[in-house]
This record gives C-alpha cells, sequence and structure tokens, in this order.
C-alpha cells in the first residue's frame, strides 16, 4: 500500500472520524448487548466482539469508514450452537468462520457476489429487520405494564428529539433518560444487569475450551458456514454501499480476508462471530466519518465506556434497549422496497418476498439467500428463454419447407424449440437453419436430435445449415473454448 | 497523429496554446485540447449529523442528497471547463492551426495522459498545474510523475511563447537521447531551428566520437547543428549553455538513470525541469 494512502485513510479526516466514531460507539453499545440476548450469550461476549472487530477491521478492512462488530445476523445463526453446546464452541464456531473467510478472501471471492441479484439484497435487508424486529417481541411479553410506556417513551425521543438537536445522539438520550427515570422512580422492569454478565475488564486471550477432534469439527462446521456466508454477505454488501456514498472504490477481498482475521482474532478474545453493519456504517458516514479512524475509534471507545461504566451500563432498563431495536429495526428495512412491489418486475418482486419468507422461517439468512439466488437464476433462465423464435417458409412447389431458428436454445428453451416444428406436414425435404441460434447445452443438442430423427422417419430429407457455428457456443463441451469466439460465430446474436 | 495539450485554468494556459499552435502547424497535424476535471466529492461536507438516528429509508435520502449536492458542484465545473476549452481553441485557432477537438475528462492527470496519449506526437503541457504558487514556486512532484509516466515526447511550456530559433540538445550519448535524437530525425518540429548539441563530459575518445556521429546524423537529415563538449556538472553547465547560446529551447532524453540512483543523487531531468527558463522537450 502507498504511505500517503494509508495516511489518507487514517488521518485525512481526523475530527469528522473521532467525532463520528463516538457516536457509533455509543449506538453500538445496546446493540451489542440486544445481539448478546438474541444470541444467547452474556452481553460481554457481545461487548467483547464489538470492540475486538471494529478494532481489527480499522487496520484489516478494505473498506474504510464502514463499521463491523456484532451483528444481528450472525447471532441469530448462533442460538442453537450456545444452546445445545455451550459458550466455548461458539467461540471455537467464530474462530473457524474467521479461517473460512480468509481462506475465501485469498481465494477472491468476493466475485462471487455478482450471483446475488438486488432483489436478493432487498430482501436480505428487509428479513434482518424483522428478525431484529422478532427478537424484541419476548422482551415484550409476560412483563409489567410498565414496559409499555417506556418503550414509547423511548421511541418519542429517539425519534423527536433530532429535531430540537442533532449534536448529541438521541438513542443515547433516550437509554440515559429511561436510566434515570427508572432508578428514581424505582420502576419494576429489567435491566442489563438481569440479563448476563457485563465486562469489568479487558478481554484476556483465551483457548476455546473444546476437544480437538473431529467431533468437535462436526458440530461447528454446520454453524461455521452459514456465518461465513452470511458475514461476509452482509460485509459486502455494506462495504457497495458505502462506496455509493462517497464515490470511492474499496477492495472487497481484502474485506473478506479483513473479516476472517477480526473473527479469528475475536474468537480468541471471548467474543462472538460478526460482520459489517449496514445500519452502524450509514449512521458513521452521515455523522461524518469516511476514513479507518472512525472504526477504530467506534471499536476502542466502546471497550472504554463500557469498562469504565460497567455498573451503570447493568442498569439500563431493557424496555429502553427494546427501543433502541426497534429503531434499528425501522432503519434497516427498506420501506422504499413495498412501494416498489408495485412497480418492479414481479419476478423481482417474487425474489425479494422469498428470500424474507425464508429467512422469517428459519431464522438463517445463509437459507433465504440461497433461495433467493437460485430463484434469480430459475427466472433469469425462463427470460432468455423467450428470446427465441422459429420461422418457416415452405417453397412453391410444396416440398421443401425452411426452417430458421434464431435465439437461445438451453434447457429451458428446448421444449419450445420441439414443439415448433410442424411433423404433420408430407415433406420431401427440410431445410433447418441454425446459424443464428445458440445450443447451449446437451438439451438443446437433444432436442435437435429428435426432431431431425421425427423428419427422417417421415421420409423427409433433412439439412442442417450452420451446425457447427451454432453449437460452438456449448461452451461446456467445448472446454476451453474461447467464449468471445464462439458468438464471434453467430450473427444472429 | 496529433499534437495532445493539456490546459487548465492556470497562467501557463496561454503559453501552452501557443506552443501546441506552433508545434501542429510546424508538424502539420491537428490539435486535442484536453482539460482534466477533479471530480468534486462534496460527500464529506454534507451537514454532520451525529444524531445516531435511523429513520425511513435513512440510507437512500443520505445518498439522494449527496448526490444532489456534488451535481450542483460538478455542473459549475464542468461550464467553466467548456469555457475554458473554448478559450484555449480560439487561442491555438489565432496561431493558425484548423484542426482542433476539444476533450473534457475526469480524473488525474497521469491517468488521462496515459489513456489519451497513444496518437499523439507530442505532449504539451505547463510546468506548473493549477493551484500552484507563483512563478517562483518549486516544481511539484506530479510534473515529474507526468513525464516519467508518459511515453511520447512532452513539452514542458515556460511561461510565454517565444519563437523557436535556437535550440540545445543536451546529449549524454545514453539511450533516451540517441531517441530524441531519431525523434528530431524523423519529425520536422525543429528543421527551421539552429540546433547546439551540448554533451557535458571530460571529453574521452568515445564521447567525442558519440557525439560527432550524433551531430552528423542529425546533419544528414538537414538540420543545421553544431557540437560542443564542456565539463563540469550537467545541472550548471547546461542552464548556463542555453543562456550563452539564448537557445529558446531545450532538448533532453528523460531520466538516464535509475529511479534508485535519482532518490539518491538527484536526477538531472528533474533539477533542468524545475530552474529551466526555456521550454523543454523531453524524450523518454
Amino acid at each position: 500500500m502507498r504511505v500517503g494512502n494509508w495516511r489518507a485513510e487514517w488521518f485525512g479526516n481526523i475530527r469528522g472520524d473521532v467525532l463520528a466514531g463516538i457516536v457509533v460507539a455509543l449506538a453500538l453499545i445496546p446493540e451489542a448487548i440486544a445481539f448478546s440476548i438474541i444470541a444467547g450469550v452474556d452481553p460481554k461476549v457481545g461487548l467483547y466482539a464489538s470492540f475486538s472487530i471494529a478494532v481489527i477491521i480499522a487496520f484489516a478492512g478494505g473498506r474504510p469508514g464502514m463499521i463491523s462488530a456484532a451483528t444481528g445476523a450472525m447471532a441469530l445463526l448462533m442460538v442453537s450452537l450456545v444452546r445445545d453446546h455451550g459458550l466455548e464452541y461458539l467461540f471455537a464456531a467464530t474462530i473457524l468462520t474467521g479461517v473460512l473467510q480468509v481462506i475465501a478472501g485469498v481465494l477472491g471471492l468476493a466475485r462471487v457476489m455478482r450471483f446475488v441479484s438486488s432483489s436478493v439484497m432487498t430482501g436480505f435487508v428487509n428479513a434482518l429487520a424483522i428478525l431484529i424486529f422478532m427478537a424484541q417481541i419476548p422482551e415484550l411479553q409476560g412483563v409489567g405494564w410498565q414496559t409499555y410506556p417506556m418503550v414509547v417513551a423511548g421511541l418519542a425521543i429517539i425519534y423527536l428529539l433530532p429535531r430540537v438537536t442533532t449534536a448529541v445522539p438521541s438513542p443515547l438520550v433516550s437509554i440515559v433518560v429511561l436510566t434515570i427515570v427508572t432508578l428514581i422512580l424505582g420502576l419494576d422492569v429489567r435491566t442489563v444487569d438481569n440479563m448476563g454478565e457485563l465486562p469489568s475488564s479487558l478481554p484476556v486471550f483465551l483457548l476455546p475450551d473444546v476437544p480437538i477432534n473431529l467431533e468437535t469439527l462436526m458440530i461447528i462446521l454446520p454453524y461455521a458456514l452459514p456465518l461465513t456466508v452470511v458475514g461476509l454477505l452482509e460485509s459486502l454488501m455494506t462495504a457497495s454501499i458505502i462506496d455509493d456514498f462517497t464515490d470511492t472504490g474499496s477492495d472487497k477481498n481484502r474485506e473478506s480476508t479483513g473479516q476472517g482475521i477480526a473473527n479469528v482474532a475475536t474468537g480468541f478474545l471471548g467474543g462472538m462471530a460478526g460482520c459489517a453493519m449496514i445500519g452502524q456504517s450509514v449512521i458513521n458516514v452521515k455523522s461524518g466519518g469516511r476514513g479507518r479512524l472512525s472504526t477504530f475509534i467506534a471499536g476502542a471507545f466502546l471497550l472504554v465506556l463500557v469498562v469504565g461504566l460497567g455498573d451503570a451500563v447493568g442498569k439500563v432498563p431493557m424496555p429502553a434497549l427494546v427501543a433502541v431495536m426497534i429503531m434499528v429495526s425501522i432503519g434497516t428495512f427498506s420501506w422504499r422496497s413495498l412501494a416498489n412491489l408495485r412497480t418492479h418486475p414481479r419476478t423481482s418482486s417474487v425474489v425479494m418476498l422469498a428470500t424474507v419468507a425464508v429467512v422469517v422461517a428459519t431464522h438463517n439468512l445463509a437459507y433465504g439467500v440461497l433461495v433467493g439466488v437460485l430463484l434469480s437464476g430459475i427466472f433469469f433462465a425462463w427470460k432468455i428463454g423467450q428470446i427465441f423464435g422459429v420461422h418457416s417458409t415452405i417453397s412453391d412447389d410444396g416440398r421443401l419447407r425452411t426452417y430458421v431458428v434464431t435465439g437461445q436454445v438451453f434447457f429451458a428453451s428446448a421444449e419450445s424449440f420441439l414443439s415448433a416444428f410442424d411433423f404433420d406436414e408430407a415433406l420431401d425435404q427440410v431445410c433447418i437453419d441454425v446459424s443464428r441460434a445458440h445450443f447451449w447445452d446437451i438439451s438443446a443438442v437433444a432436442a435437435l436430435d429428435r426432431v431431425v430423427l421425427k423428419f427422417r422417419r417421415d421420409a423427409t430429407e433433412v439439412e442442417l445449415i450452420g451446425m457447427n457455428e451454432a453449437s460452438a457456443t456449448i461452451v461446456d463441451r467445448l472446454g476451453i473454448h474461447d467464449k468471445v469466439d464462439a458468438l464471434d460465430y453467430v450473427p444472429g446474436h | 497523429m496529433k499534437v495532445l495539450a493539456f490546459v487548465d485554468s492556470s497562467h501557463y494556459a496561454v503559453s501552452v496554446c501557443d506552443h501546441a499552435a506552433w508545434a501542429a502547424s510546424t508538424l502539420s497535424v491537428p490539435v486535442e485540447l484536453l482539460h482534466v476535471l477533479e471530480r468534486h466529492r462534496s460527500d464529506a461536507r454534507i451537514a454532520a449529523d451525529r444524531s445516531g438516528r435511523l429513520g425511513i429509508d435513512t440510507r437512500e435520502t443520505l445518498l439522494a442528497q449527496i448526490v444532489a449536492l456534488d451535481e450542483q458542484r460538478n455542473r459549475l465545473a464542468h461550464e467553466s471547463g467548456r469555457h475554458l476549452l473554448d478559450e484555449a481553441a480560439a487561442r491555438v485557432r489565432q496561431g493558425g492551426v484548423e484542426g482542433i477537438t476539444q476533450r473534457l475528462v475526469h480524473g488525474t492527470l497521469v491517468d488521462n495522459l496515459r489513456e489519451h496519449e497513444r496518437d499523439a506526437a507530442l505532449v504539451v503541457l505547463g510546468k506548473e498545474g493549477e493551484g500552484a504558487g507563483g512563478p517562483d514556486s518549486h516544481l511539484g512532484s506530479n510534473l515529474e510523475r507526468v513525464v516519467r509516466g508518459s511515453h511520447r515526447p512532452v513539452l514542458v511550456t515556460s511561461q510565454s511563447f517565444h519563437p523557436i530559433r535556437r535550440f540545445l540538445l543536451a546529449f549524454d550519448g545514453g539511450a533516451s537521447t540517441g531517441r530524441a535524437i531519431d525523434f528530431l530525425v524523423n519529425h520536422p518540429l525543429l528543421s527551421d531551428a539552429e540546433g547546439h548539441l551540448l554533451m557535458v563530459s571530460e571529453g574521452t575518445e568515445s564521447h567525442r566520437y558519440q557525439l560527432e556521429d550524433a551531430s552528423t546524423r542529425l546533419q544528414a537529415s538537414g538540420l543545421s547543428v553544431s557540437h560542443h563538449l564542456r565539463s563540469g556538472e550537467p545541472e550548471h553547465v547546461i542552464p548556463q549553455a542555453v543562456k550563452e547560446m539564448e537557445a529558446n529551447l531545450l532538448v533532453m532524453g528523460a531520466f538516464g538513470h535509475s529511479r534508485i540512483r535519482n532518490l539518491m543523487v538527484g536526477s538531472t531531468t528533474t533539477a533542468l525541469l524545475a530552474t529551466s527558463t526555456v521550454p523543454l522537450l523531453i524524450i523518454r
């Protein structure tokens, strides 16, 4: 890396980065606690993770100005691992996730992101928002009536205070006010203290207390794989969002590797796996953060605050936290996508809704993305299959018919290819001109074979024109055949 | 082929146009005028909102806000860029050149040079860019990067244009001065001027021979040249000779030595770029 570049990425915007980093640190604390609760671990696990991921990604990441920490998307994937096997296995899974992400980064798998269409991405954020909201519901059930007015008051402060001033983070004010009110009135509501242990010291390096054998690997691998995928997906998606804001590029493979390094280290420091956060990254940019320093300050200041304030953090009432998380959920959801349902092509809407539905049903963002990507692929094949036509002319004496095939012939259009021929016509000769068609796969070639055989049975002589050019596009069979060259052979394209 | 001229709003712009017009009419090629716009990116200038609040579609709203701001600023930059190019084109036309194209591009000078120089016979640019200080100011590293990045002959103009009657070719016997000679043999740029070949050396037999050989080659192609051999430090001897011979142009091969050596002892080319008061034709 060039020295000038390095300096610009770190110290190009010191004032903005420091202030934005502080805003983000304050916003990260309630989220880290809330996501720990979702995962079923002590708040300290999420807080240590947020500290370590943010600080490490500040150095190792490929997208300056992006915030990474403990996230809801990742927390949701580890619930059953923690419940069934315990915390130590979570640390081991976090380390394995990191290793897999480093491998993905080194292999340059960021390229695969191109198969994730924007409808799938929208589905991803919407599903995430819904899951974050749903995770708050248990906090609202079976609690005293005081909880409800507190949540409403919290939301009121969060949304109305910025009309008065945007100099202080309104979620923080909301939390402070509600905490003080709870203490003064002695309200009977649950507090963060009830949720588990808070950090009282700096994190220390420790090896996860799990047996190192195949059995352990088989336990953590099914968790590490979706964690890897979801972590990279959300990180690269967030990186693109920040790219758009700042109109600068980012190194997606370096980001993947950086996420991996951050997760490996976090596992050893007693934290849970995390990734980039869309909401916090937007808050960072909005607050004026642009460089790596903002991410570093966010992580470092978070730890200082939590360790320094220790006891006070424990006094925060859960309704205040719920209010903040409802805001995060509302802010994460793409409301515009609802309006777009009416105007976007129906297939994109189906992909988006299917992604959301699968995630909400399985609580696993990886499955949703998988279904979304598959559906987009199928829809695309279906659409491209429409770009296909067969036209025919008969000779004056009625003995010869010439079929001209144009467009894409492959598995999705092979059937319509077959039905485009009229086998009831008794002809002496048939000429099939395929020089302007693309024969993409074996299904297409098989369909053509069947057409030829059918005509032959009826004693019709078949002449094929341009088969070599058309089948030059069967890239699979030709293996290393240069595609650009293949398309040159086909004037119909 | 064409003459590629970089114009900007610095006080070298007029001189760049005049030099480009001279070169283009001598070589009978068209001129391409290029103005590089730096992109205005105002994202960091939007009022920072430290409320830490995520509203409805915050992302989309924020992006729309940033884009609108940039659009406004860049539209102004576009307009002034077009205006600058129009003025430059008028100036070049006055110099008797007909084929003039204007291009407004984004990015950095170095990147655009690399992209547009491909079919250029000559690249013309001012010694200082926009934002540089007064006439005495030190040469920025930018020009050196531009010259190093270019594969075409680069004419670095002085503040104003004077008809080129005499030129001095700084000859060191190296590969890049060899290419400088080739350029002069193949292009009629300096065929009407009186040339002086200067070699700064202690005068060994082989140096003498090289110098005479080069001189003969130039004469054979119809240029009127004389050659001189002087001893001393090139950084001092060359400017002194320019002054003595009243040369209007200094021609030289660029960066004969490696970057590493330049880092340690400094490059003659860099020194001459900084101190020369006459235009420089640098050939790599």
